[in-house]
């Protein structure tokens, strides 16, 4: 009979680079799958959030209706909004990103509506007096001029669909959640600890990569800064 | 259509709302954890926020903590509480997640409704002999409540639906009908269980509503 190998994996530890190198490509599916899921819902979001905002303010009657069934459906707690969507989706990845479309429209829509209603009434006649017809004025100088409001939903949307993805581990798509699942039931401390450490990481990268967007697509905001 | 129904017939069923495992039960439980969270919360965080926001200081290190706070997954939190020795006390990794999410909103609310009470108003209180103790009760508390308010109402609504996720570690309340519900692979008790939860959410969220108009005329007025 052979001893049981001394390692941090056989002793059970937090952190484990054995762990790290043993378990490599299981990582990298989880890390993908997690990727693909807040990336698609926040995609498909923001596609239904822009001309939803901007019809609430096109049409201001809409605007009320319009937010206040986003927030309704923010309200509802996520594992209750994933299983609310299991008849119509199954136990599929599809569910998990209805689920996070849902909560992203919240946050997109109000932020980009805010920022459609900032821009400055003389601005869009002054526009409009260079001849700019209703969709010119829309997509040369109103939706330019919200971009830094819609960018920070868009931001508080990703950071917040990367961490509810873990929940979808429910239906067995939860990108790192599965493993901070599976680690749960088999109290595998290191694959819990670095599931949880990749999904920090994930957030903050995706935080950083779409301030640099935002700083790429906004060169007016950087000029005239000392 | 058929699910709707089923839904309909678990709901009725006078079985599943008994017992330690019935609705009651685990509605008792959410909303025990909710509301014990909550006062610890603001117990943590509010006295904090209100002598900060009085001094002037703190605030961009509140507002950093909030930040971060998003991006961390509730259910890796809970998780990793489960496998440290706080797993071993029943509801403790639930109770200490649920503090440690509901702790940075209510201190960000607080904070900047503090600071945004108008300095004209601090100095003419200050020129009227008001100390600093008395400008803080008197002046700039009452005037930052609908800030410290919503950021209790952003914190309670927070605090149900984490009180959910933490069924998938194990925790108690309403969650607890879901998982059940996916262990069983029954869908009408998922769905049932997920509406208890929605209509629960939506009920703490509806009660803050009343409570926020029912509030003081002056908590009224900046809206």
């Amino acid at each position: 009979m052979t001893a049981a190998p001394d390692d941090c994996l056989a002793r059970n530890e937090w952190i484990c680079g054995d762990y790290l190198s043993t378990r490599r490509q299981i990582l990298l599916d989880a890390v993908g799958q997690h990727l693909e899921l807040t990336a698609l819902s926040v995609l498909i979001g923001l596609v239904i959030a822009v001309p939803l905002a901007v019809l609430a303010r096109r049409w201001g009657w809409a605007a009320g209706p319009v937010l206040a069934v986003t927030t309704v459906l923010y309200t509802i707690p996520s594992l209750a909004m994933f299983s609310l969507l299991l008849p119509v989706y199954g136990l599929s990845a599809t569910l998990v990103v209805a689920g996070l479309v849902l909560y992203s429209l919240t946050l997109l829509v109000r932020n980009i509506l805010a920022g459609l209603r900032a821009v400055p009434e003389e601005t869009r006649q002054a526009a409009r007096g260079l001849g700019f017809g209703p969709v010119r004025l829309l997509l040369t100088v109103e939706l330019p001029l919200a971009l830094p409001a819609a960018m920070a939903g868009l931001r508080i949307a990703t950071v917040s669909a990367v961490s509810l993805v873990t929940i979808g581990a429910i239906v067995g798509f939860g990108g790192l959640g599965n493993l901070i699942y599976a680690g749960m039931n088999t109290y595998f401390k290191a694959q819990v600890l670095t599931a949880s450490v990749l999904c920090v990481l994930i957030a903050v990268a995706a935080d950083l990569l779409l301030l640099g967007v935002q700083w790429l697509l906004t060169p007016w905001a950087r000029k005239g800064r000392t | 259509m058929k699910v709707l129904g089923s839904t309909w017939d678990w709901l009725a069923d006078p079985a599943h709302w008994s017992g330690d495992d019935g609705v009651w039960h685990r509605l008792l439980q959410h909303l025990l954890l909710t509301v014990v969270c909550l006062i610890v919360s603001c117990l943590i965080a509010l006295p904090v926020a209100l002598v900060l926001g009085h001094l002037g200081k703190g605030g961009a290190l509140a507002v950093n903590i909030s930040n971060v706070g998003r991006a961390v997954p509730t259910f890796a939190v809970l998780v990793l509480l489960l496998l440290t020795p706080v797993g071993k006390w029943g509801e403790g990794p639930t109770v200490v997640a649920l503090v440690l999410f509901a702790v940075p909103p209510l201190l960000t609310n607080a904070y900047v409704g503090m600071r945004e009470v108008d300095r004209g108003v601090v100095q003419a209180a200050r020129g009227m002999g008001m100390t600093g103790r008395q400008t803080l009760t008197r002046v700039e508390v009452p005037l930052a409540l609908p800030m410290i308010l919503n950021g209790v109402r952003i914190a309670a609504v927070q605090l149900v639906a984490t009180a959910t996720i933490a069924a998938l570690a194990g925790g108690g309340g309403l969650g607890r009908i879901i998982t059940a519900g996916f262990n069983l692979a029954s869908t009408p008790q998922v769905v049932a269980g997920a509406i208890l939860v929605a209509v629960f959410a939506l009920l703490v969220e509806g009660v803050f509503e009343v409570v926020e108009r029912l509030g003081p005329a002056w908590a009224r007025a900046g809206r």
